[in-house]
């Protein structure tokens, strides 16, 4: 695959250092908080409610996944900061998440094509950091594998059967593909690339099922690791964090 | 003996009234009413408190807060296959919801207005609707009484979190026990309400108490919840806003002031705060998942046919 | 609460259950969950889905969200074929054939637990 990779960040913006561990953590504890948050949006709204539960369950893995991650980045660091310290009080420009889990939700399409590409690199992150010297977050790992193991095939069931259902549903997750295609050479870069070709034979092959095309565009995005984001992840954080900027320090 | 001997039979021995049972039209069509309004409710009732959930104020809350929602979506769910059982579909019950020509609890067509909301939600919303379904675990038809079994289980968790959620906040800061006193003063009034028309009023009551499916009447249902709820806001510190609250050696109970039942009945009759928001985002939530539904279910189809093949 | 549907003064207390429309755009299913490992399946609800890998990832989600199975099946509603014994006359025999009953044989106390 030939891409052309575009930072959204300045030229000249350093990198965050992955290598550090206490933003290693950080920056995947970002992954799971936003795409939670963005999930959690869906309550009330899915299709059938069969559906609205399954992505509740999605929305509080990640959330648990989340939990996990900044709390054992807070010890790592050292400085007391716990988990809602790391979550609610650090602005856009602090968040190192991805692009792709911080876009809109779109419609049901968009919402598991983005869901079924990060789940797919999930499952390979987490095999990989199950194995990690950090015994605790090994432990996280694999807690974390379980989980987005399920979601896959949650995931790539649904994609498969919205690629394959009627016309209007190939088209719609078409589109959302076509979207979000730009947002997954990101997920690969630095520590991660070691994993790619795995996740490209499991996209591949569900979506061959799903009969929709890889887009041939080359372009790629990306900048969320170094904290340069899209416009939209400053309301995702501005109303998450709203009660404990507006009482700052209040117990709840 | 006829198939309505037995019937009163079964349910007079305290038996379950089972779904290929023959039982009156007008228990059949009493129970789809009730069950249905009672799966209504719980499926609009996601509404008022996913309202909150992507402003938790802590990471905490809002795992808590995501499962409640998440369970409510799941009491519907088995409320619906229990009116299944009666010969109505869910999609129709759905369909009738958004006509408006079905009800659900009108507790949901107020606005949660600050975070303190959703504690006053889990205590009292919470509280009354455990204090009626208790009751109904024992209702003569099998179907309803186990779900509500199930229902019973998972919502202790619902009202208590609630009740933690407050204590939180009266211990907290003289701002955080404000805003919890602000939403009982919201929400004390619509929660009696909740219990529905007094006894002298009830149309159904004295019927559905006969056929077991009611086992409680709505005043002593109401009693009950006082009674059991003064006590929790005198622990919290918080005031119930009723100047006549008072106890009553005499009877045992507390006496409380008039309801305003020409608010519930605006109420009940779509002029709420929030009835009409709350039909549109749940007729939209349906309509925008159309195609999906559809989709699903021709690529069943197709995936029939192909292994057919 | 009441789940009782008030009826507002003047309004009638009709309540319709049937619409125009057709059916459920999908199927429903009985889902059985074991409990734990060396006991049987017990039906535990039903639910709504297009095919069986929907069904049986619903019934996870939807059944077993407190760790509540170790394995669970799904079956179509439609393909659940019932018998009802209380209604076959066969039924009040069988109560009558009392020898297939343990208690009504007299062992002497002397052979012991039997």
């Amino acid at each position: 695959m030939s891409e052309y990779i575009l930072s959204d960040a300045p030229q000249g913006t350093p990198s965050p250092d992955l290598g550090d561990h206490f933003i290693f953590l950080l920056a995947h504890a970002d992954d799971n908080m936003v795409l939670a948050q963005r999930l959690g949006e869906w309550i009330s709204k899915a299709p059938e409610l069969e559906e609205d539960i399954a992505m509740g369950n999605f929305a509080l893995d990640h959330l648990g996944v989340a939990r996990a991650l900044y709390t054992h980045a807070g010890e790592v660091e050292g400085k007391g900061r716990g988990e809602d310290k790391l979550a609610m009080y650090r602005s856009e420009r602090e968040f190192m998440n991805v692009l792709l889990v911080e876009r809109p939700n779109g419609d049901f399409a968009h919402t598991m094509v983005r869901q079924f590409l990060f789940d797919a690199y999930q499952v390979e992150l987490w095999s990989y950091l199950s194995g990690s010297d950090d015994e605790t977050l090994a432990g996280i790992a694999g807690r974390a594998l379980k989980e987005a193991t399920y979601h896959l095939r949650h995931s790539s069931a649904w994609v498969i059967r919205l690629g394959d259902g009627t016309d209007e549903s190939n088209r719609r997750t078409q589109k959302a593909l076509d979207r979000l295609w730009k947002y997954t050479a990101e997920l690969f870069e630095g520590e991660s690339e070691r994993y790619r070709s795995a996740w490209e034979s499991t996209v591949a092959n569900v979506f061959d099922e799903a009969h929709m095309a890889i887009p041939e565009d080359p372009y790629q995005r990306s900048g969320g690791r170094r904290g340069f984001h899209s416009e939209h992840l400053g309301f995702l954080i501005a109303e998450m964090q709203w009660m404990q900027r507006s009482y700052p320090g209040l117990e709840w | 003996m006829t198939p309505e001997e037995r019937f009163d039979a079964v349910v007079a021995a305290e038996d379950k009234i089972e779904p290929t049972d023959w039982m009156p039209e007008g228990y059949r069509k009493t129970l789809i009413r009730q069950i249905a309004q009672h799966a209504h409710s719980e499926i609009i009732g996601m509404q008022p408190e996913g309202n909150w959930i992507t402003r938790a104020p802590t990471l905490h809350r809002k795992a808590i807060l995501m499962a409640k929602v998440q369970d409510e979506a799941g009491h519907g769910l088995y409320l619906y296959a229990a009116a299944e059982t009666l010969g109505v579909k869910r999609d129709q019950l759905q369909e009738l919801l958004h006509q408006g020509k079905h009800k659900y609890s009108s507790i949901f067509n107020y606005p949660t207005l600050s975070w303190s909301d959703m504690g006053a939600i889990g205590w009292l919303v919470d509280g009354a609707a455990i204090t009626n379904q208790v009751m109904l675990t024992r209702c003569s038809y099998g179907p309803y009484a186990r779900a509500m079994v199930r229902i019973c289980k998972e919502e202790s968790f619902h009202q208590r979190q609630g009740y933690e959620l407050l204590i939180r906040l009266c211990q907290g800061t003289p701002e955080q026990k404000a805003m919890a006193q602000d939403s009982l003063n919201r929400w004390w009034w619509p929660a009696l309400m909740m219990f529905g028309p007094p006894d002298s009023e009830s149309t159904h009551t004295e019927q559905s108490m006969t056929w077991k499916i009611k086992r409680v009447t709505n005043d002593d249902l109401r009693q009950q919840f006082v009674d059991m709820t003064v006590p929790q806001a005198e622990y919290l510190g918080l005031e119930i806003p009723d100047p006549e609250l008072t106890w009553n050696e005499g009877r045992g109970h507390y006496d409380f002031g008039p309801i305003d039942w020409e608010e519930f009945w605006a109420v009940v009759k779509g002029n709420g705060p929030m009835n009409r928001e709350r039909i549109e985002h749940k007729l939209k939530a349906w309509e925008d998942g159309a195609w999906v539904r559809e989709a699903a279910a021709a690529h069943a189809i197709k995936k029939t046919a192909r292994s057919a093949a | 609460m009441t789940y009782d549907v008030p009826v507002a003064p003047g309004e009638s207390g009709d309540i319709e259950t049937t619409t125009n429309s057709g059916g459920d755009v999908w199927p429903m299913w009985e889902v059985f969950v074991r409990a734990r490992r060396g006991i049987s399946h017990v039906h535990i609800g039903s639910l709504h889905a297009s095919d069986p890998e929907a069904a049986l990832q619903n019934a996870r989600d939807v059944y077993t969200r407190r760790g509540e199975g170790v394995s669970v099946w799904v079956v179509r509603s439609a393909d659940v074929h019932s018998f009802e014994p209380e209604d076959a006359v066969d039924y009040i025999d069988a109560n009558e054939k009392v020898y297939r009953l343990a208690t009504t044989y007299e062992i002497p106390d002397e052979v012991g637990q039997m």
